[in-house]
């Protein structure tokens, strides 16, 4: 149990701030993972073939492909694609990025096409009446989607979301590619250093577990408060 | 759909570390798991020959350095991606990764080893002390036969995307089962577990286990050097960046002619590996 | 894009593609006996053999695989004691060692599809087993197992996919699977698109078939 003392002796701080870590990338991912999720839903739903195919396509490759190809491609040719993106907003200079982009980005990518599955799933199940109200009471297209289509959308969505969620905070054990200290990075180093990796890599589990532990109380009570009035 | 656009993407701007075109810092990435060459001590700190030798030289160069951690496998993708501006790392100067960098002059010889555990039978191996691969002699040659038949159908251990890994490929030992991993620690525990017949990394990374985990780990067969072990470690750099290889190639010649890589070599090899 | 260099690491990837195929086929064969045994357990009604067989599938599903070949690999590879008992013959060899963590773990996923699918078996048609005469194991294993199997198929197809993405995580333990030839090809290469594009397609193509084939499953044995 001296392993896991703070301080210089033990590897008890290092392994929390990796866990602070963890959870930071997992929720920044799950944040650009929306963002994709936001451009890729609607692609999806549109009526214009060509755009189903683009946001078809994502959703497949990104879902059939192993994460850790995803990454590796991500990391291995990263500045280039990032720097791609950018240039399609119109920014061509040169851009550094740190690990902590690169790893969320990468498996923000990942989250991304399974909360696009998700978020169409749960529009395409809202009833259309609801639609057609919003057209009644004269509501512009931005009214209707924020006031009548979100609510009910993140209602419907949460369950599966959180399921989303389980994925990322489990994907971020695998871009230790990247260089970034999250759990199982930083349980690689401590178990080579000590040659326990029996010790750290089973408290790693340990750490994972409290964590899914305490998302799962968490999205409970957030499913509590969106199911309100059903 | 424009607004929407560019809140994103100064979202994401805000997130970026815009690079630093400061030319008197520089960061040299080091992989931190290759002792005594580079590696981490208990509070976590890089230390080793290569994190002194990179102090050294940058106060010959008159810059200021931060040393970076980078695991192996991503070690020259992230140089490109300018995650540092060089790499000192053990890494050989091979034609092959000439392709992607340049690298300086060399400053030390990685000479490389078999290692097996005490009581193994390719112990003791009937080979000469070393052999160089680049010209290989007719004691080399003979050398190779050897281990071709003491290695065959054996499983060796290595470090991935290594000169130890391509000249095991190479198929100078013959058809040798081979296993790749993606540190050397891993290599030395399964050497150690005994899922591995033998491994095969610089001598002194393999003395150094020995030394600090108390395992009976042995050395057997030549220490290779030259052919695909590539000649010598040296700096690796970016193609574009000339200036910086200049400056690292200055320095070098100024620790080797001030006899401050033989010192640090000394101290943490034991012997003088400096080239 | 160089398509010399996707060529020629075609054949590679393909023939690491078939190792891939025999992880994931041993695996979930031994996951799905793994996942049935737990799913009986999970609807006993002792709560002791209930909560166990409940923390099983909450380790196993709450922890990353990555987590889990580590622990079973590198771990136990570490323990002494171990490494003189005869199951070392079988962990010594990396890829039983893998086959092991995707069973446990896929026989987690397993576990909770079985279970659902049971649950939600109309108790009208247990009734109706009993009203016939037939004794509780007869019901159980003509008539429930089957039943659930049937219900299971688009969920348990998706963990096959799910599952086949998971082998990927062999490349970690030394095993040259598809992820682990491509690895290599794009760190001696530096070309990550091309590979990545051949060894994603490949992947894709098999997902496809996988997908193709549930579907088929499905519309065989489909109630309707």
């Amino acid at each position: 149990m001296e392993l896991l003392a703070f301080g210089d002796t033990g590897w008890g701080d290092e392994l929390f701030y990796a866990t602070l870590m963890t959870i930071a990338v997992s929720i920044t991912a799950m944040f650009i993972g929306f963002l994709f999720a936001v451009i890729f839903t609607p692609l999806k739903l549109s009526k214009n073939k060509f755009l189903n195919f683009v946001a078809n396509s994502y959703t497949t490759i990104i879902r059939g492909v192993p994460e850790l190809l995803v990454i590796y491609l991500f990391f291995f040719g990263g500045t280039g694609a990032v720097m791609f993106v950018a240039s399609i907003f119109g920014y061509n200079e040169y851009i550094e990025i740190n690990a902590f982009i690169t790893g969320a980005f990468a498996i923000g990518i990942i989250s991304g096409a399974y909360s696009t599955e998700v978020f169409r799933g749960a529009i395409q199940s809202i009833d259309k009446g609801q639609f057609e109200a919003a057209n009644v009471l004269g509501l512009n297209k931005f009214g209707k989607f924020f006031k009548i289509i979100l609510p009910q959308t993140l209602r419907l969505a949460i369950p599966n979301l959180s399921n989303v969620w389980q994925i990322t905070l489990k994907d971020t054990s695998l871009i230790s590619v990247t260089g970034l200290v999250e759990i199982m990075r930083q349980s690689y180093i401590a178990a080579g250093s000590t040659r326990d990796p029996l010790f750290f890599y089973s408290f790693a589990a340990v750490l994972y577990l409290l964590l899914t532990f305490v998302s799962m109380k968490l999205i409970n009570k957030l499913e509590v408060k969106y199911s309100r009035g059903y | 759909m424009n607004i929407f656009k560019k809140t994103i993407f100064s979202v994401l701007l805000s997130l970026l570390v815009i690079g630093n075109v400061n030319a008197d810092k520089i960061k040299i990435g080091t992989e931190g798991a290759y002792p005594p060459w580079n590696s981490k001590n208990e509070a976590g700190k890089l230390i080793g020959f290569e994190v002194e030798l990179a102090w050294s030289l940058c106060r010959y160069m008159g810059k200021q350095c931060t040393i970076v951690e980078q695991d192996w496998d991503g070690m020259i993708p992230a140089l490109i991606m300018r995650k540092f501006d060089a790499i000192m790392a053990g890494m050989s100067i091979t034609a092959e990764r000439q392709k992607a960098i340049s690298f300086s002059q060399g400053y030390a010889d990685e000479v490389a080893s078999l290692a097996v555990m005490k009581g193994s039978n390719l112990e003791g191996l009937d080979t000469p002390a070393g052999i160089n691969l680049t010209k290989p002699n007719a004691a080399a040659k003979k050398a190779l036969k050897t281990l071709t038949s003491a290695l065959a159908g054996k499983t060796v251990c290595v470090q991935t995307a290594t000169i130890h890994q391509n000249f095991l490929d190479s198929g100078d030992v013959g058809s040798v089962n081979v296993r790749t991993y993606k540190t050397q620690d891993e290599v030395n525990l399964d050497l150690a577990s005994g899922r591995c017949d033998a491994a095969l990394a610089a001598a002194v990374a393999f003395s150094d286990y020995a030394e600090k985990s108390g395992k009976p780990v042995v050395l057997t067969g030549p220490t290779f050097s030259g052919g695909a072990f590539g000649n010598g470690v040296g700096v690796g750099i970016r193609k574009d960046d000339t200036e910086l290889l200049k400056a690292f190639n200055k320095a070098i010649d100024k620790a080797r002619k001030n006899g401050d890589i033989s010192r640090i070599a000394t101290k943490w090899f034991g012997f003088d590996a400096s080239m | 894009m160089d398509l010399e260099l996707m060529i020629n690491s075609f054949p590679k990837l393909l023939s690491a593609a078939v190792i891939t195929l025999k992880l994931l086929s041993v695996s979930l064969i031994i996951g799905l006996f793994i996942g049935l045994f737990f799913a009986i357990l999970r609807l006993n009604k002792n709560i002791f053999i209930n909560k166990f067989a409940y923390g099983y599938s909450y380790v196993f599903r709450g922890t990353p695989l990555l987590v889990q070949i580590f622990i079973i690999y590198f771990g136990l590879g570490q323990i002494e004691y171990l490494r003189s008992t005869v199951l070392w013959v079988i962990l010594k060899e990396p890829y039983w060692c893998a086959i092991i963590a995707f069973a446990l773990n896929t026989g987690a996923y397993t576990s909770e599809i079985l279970r659902s699918a049971f649950q939600t078996i109309k108790p009208g048609i247990i009734e109706a087993g009993n009203s016939l005469g037939l004794k509780k194991n007869v019901i159980f294993y003509k008539i429930q197992i089957p039943i659930a199997i049937r219900q299971s198929l688009p969920a348990y197809g998706n963990e096959i996919i799910l599952m086949m993405k998971g082998t990927s995580l062999a490349s970690t333990v030394t095993l040259m699977d598809l992820t682990g030839v491509a690895k290599y090809i794009i760190s001696t290469t530096f070309k990550p698109i091309e590979v990545f594009i051949v060894a994603g397609g490949i992947y894709l193509f098999m997902t496809f078939i996988i997908h193709n084939i549930i579907k088929f499953l499905e519309k065989k044995y489909s109630f309707n």
